[in-house]
């Protein structure tokens, strides 16, 4: 099952459970939630293509004691709310969800209007956000049921990519995937997939990161003694690498980045294409960590 | 304009005595925005004093009416209402803009009892508000959300999607109250408000947005289905001569000299 079903099964479901829930979709996904338009007209809504007011709207629902769910395509509900995100939310201290479809460059054919590698790095610059990063179906599952009500804005990014297994994963903790001795490499979401390919026969830890913002410092502290990290990340790379850095304070530490380069992927075709193009892949990630162990 | 000699609301003596607070704080502050606040006040004066349900002793009640300052630069003009009204003591204005002060240039609803919204950048308070209001509509609750934006205001997007929305959704619990003094005009003319909220579906009125019985009976107004907007005509700065209509004094701090003039002539 994909991330957008997963999503449609999840909502529906706690729209079943916790009649706080109300649903603004941005007039994305809204014959996937057909249903939970029929069961639960009061608290689901088509509100339309005003993204900026749609936050505004939900930090006011938030304000009288209910659970928003914006929902929408990365960019949107991202880049183009920023600042209704810091105000109304993060500044408000109100709850809220904020659910994206399309991570980094998914929509590759569409072009650049429709990509979103930013979407992490703005948002981790807005005090109070949470920032969610599944990297399968499953683990959004998990992820929303344990943040939705917690009080606290919450970006799940949901991306058309998945890694090949999941975890039981939970909010705010990273996940010990292997353990190794020549260095650590840090995955985020689904870029644990390419990561998985890249590490085979390698004496290296792999950790798992499903939420970036609260970073988890303590697992990375604990389970890097060599002092040499590969941070790999499906958006604008080197995201996280001030919690890295603080997290490990005061050991010195070598770290170096994959991820989306910091230039617009003028090109269309697929994300697999543009994964090649700029480097995402686990040849070029295998290269990398053996150049870092060998440093 | 001029308030009506016959008014329900007999006298002048809180407005200037509020408008005297507010000079004098924002004074001592050297911050504020003194002639916004003057704009607004006779507004706020008649929702605090007559319009809205609401508790001081327990504002955070679940049950009550709502206000949203949506252009929160006249804070100074709610802050003075509210301690008037009992929100919080007087003697906290004089704290106004201090380092530790609950009491900022723009309001912050996590400080001051009684503001229903943090809001400064333009824009924000009025869908806020709709959210509120599609939640009391939810929540089947009798009470009724007002918000008050600025002429200025309307040249943002989020004020019209803001009107879109709250038509849409029939949020007949939903009042806004446009402060139209006309301080944008230089920038770009936003035209006749009235019809242009009734255009998109609105039911509308005009008043004299200082003359406190045409103020009360606007915002009593009971709307069948839809929301409802008061376009209230208002004089930026008004009360004080040197301020009405004068773009210097939008953000400007009195001097001792004028102080002392603005204060008598507020008598």
């Amino acid at each position: 099952m994909s991330m957008r079903k997963q999503l449609v099964k999840t909502v529906e479901r706690l729209l079943a459970e916790d009649e706080k829930i109300i649903l603004l979709l941005g007039d994305i996904g809204v014959f996937g939630f057909r249903n939970s338009f029929k069961k639960f007209p009061e608290r689901v809504y088509n509100i339309g293509i005003l993204e900026q007011s749609t936050v505004s709207l939900a930090a006011g629902l938030s304000m009288t004691d209910l659970i928003p769910v914006v929902h929408t395509i990365t960019p949107f509900v991202v880049e183009r709310c920023v600042e209704q995100l810091k105000d109304d939310f993060c500044y408000q201290k109100l709850g809220g969800n904020f659910v994206s479809v399309g991570g980094s460059y998914d929509y590759a054919a569409l072009g650049c209007t429709h990509h979103c590698p930013a979407d992490v790095g703005l948002l981790k610059m807005l005090p109070g956000m949470e920032i969610a990063v599944p990297g399968t179906a499953e683990e959004f599952d998990l992820l929303f049921q344990q943040g939705y009500a917690n009080n606290r804005p919450t970006y799940y990014r949901l991306s058309e990519r998945e890694n090949p297994y999941g975890f039981e994963v939970t909010f705010g903790k990273a996940i010990v995937v292997q353990e190794g001795s020549s260095a650590t490499v840090v995955a985020v979401g689904p870029a644990l997939k390419p990561v998985l390919e890249a590490v085979k026969a390698l004496d290296v830890t792999v950790l798992y990161y499903t939420c970036v913002a609260p970073f988890d410092e303590e697992t990375l502290k604990n389970y890097c003694t060599s002092g040499k990290i590969l941070l790999c990340e499906p958006y604008y790379r080197g995201g996280l690498v001030s919690d890295i850095v603080r997290s490990m304070w005061p050991m010195k530490v070598l770290v170096d980045c994959v991820g989306v380069p910091l230039e617009f992927l003028s090109n269309y075709g697929s994300a697999e294409e543009h994964d090649e193009s700029i480097g995402f892949t686990s040849f070029n990630i295998r290269k990398q960590l053996e150049n870092l162990i060998n440093a | 304009m001029s308030k009506s000699s016959d008014s329900t609301f007999a006298n002048v003596a809180p407005i200037n005595k509020m408008k005297r607070s507010i000079v004098s704080v924002a004074a001592k502050a050297v911050e504020g925005h003194i002639a916004s606040a003057f704009s607004i006040l006779d507004i706020l004066w008649v929702l605090y004093d007559i319009v809205l349900r609401i508790d001081p002793q327990n504002p955070d009640k679940f049950d009550r009416d709502r206000f949203i300052l949506s252009k929160g630069h006249a804070s100074l003009g709610h802050y003075v209402v509210l301690a008037e009204k009992g929100f919080f003591p007087k003697l906290e204005l004089e704290s106004f803009c201090a380092f530790n002060s609950p009491l900022g240039g723009h309001p912050d609803w996590n400080k001051v009892p009684g503001v229903e919204a943090s809001t400064g950048s333009l824009g924000h308070g009025f869908p806020m508000a709709v959210g509120v209001a599609m939640a009391l509509k939810i929540q089947q609750s009798p009470y009724k959300v007002y918000t008050l934006i600025g002429d200025g205001e309307c040249n943002e997007g989020t004020v019209w999607e803001s009107a879109l929305l709250a038509a849409h959704h029939k949020l007949k619990n939903l009042c806004c109250v446009v402060d139209y003094n006309h301080s944008t005009d230089r920038a770009l003319l936003v035209g006749d408000l009235e019809e242009k909220f009734a255009s998109f579906g609105w039911d509308s009125c005009s008043i004299d947005g200082h003359d406190h019985d045409q103020i009360h009976n606007a915002l009593t107004y009971q709307p069948k289905d839809r929301p409802y907007v008061i376009v209230a005509n208002t004089i930026k700065g008004y009360g004080c001569k040197r301020m009405e209509n004068n773009p210097e004094w939008h953000h400007k701090s009195p001097s001792a000299h004028e102080v002392t003039e603005i204060l008598e002539e507020l008598k």
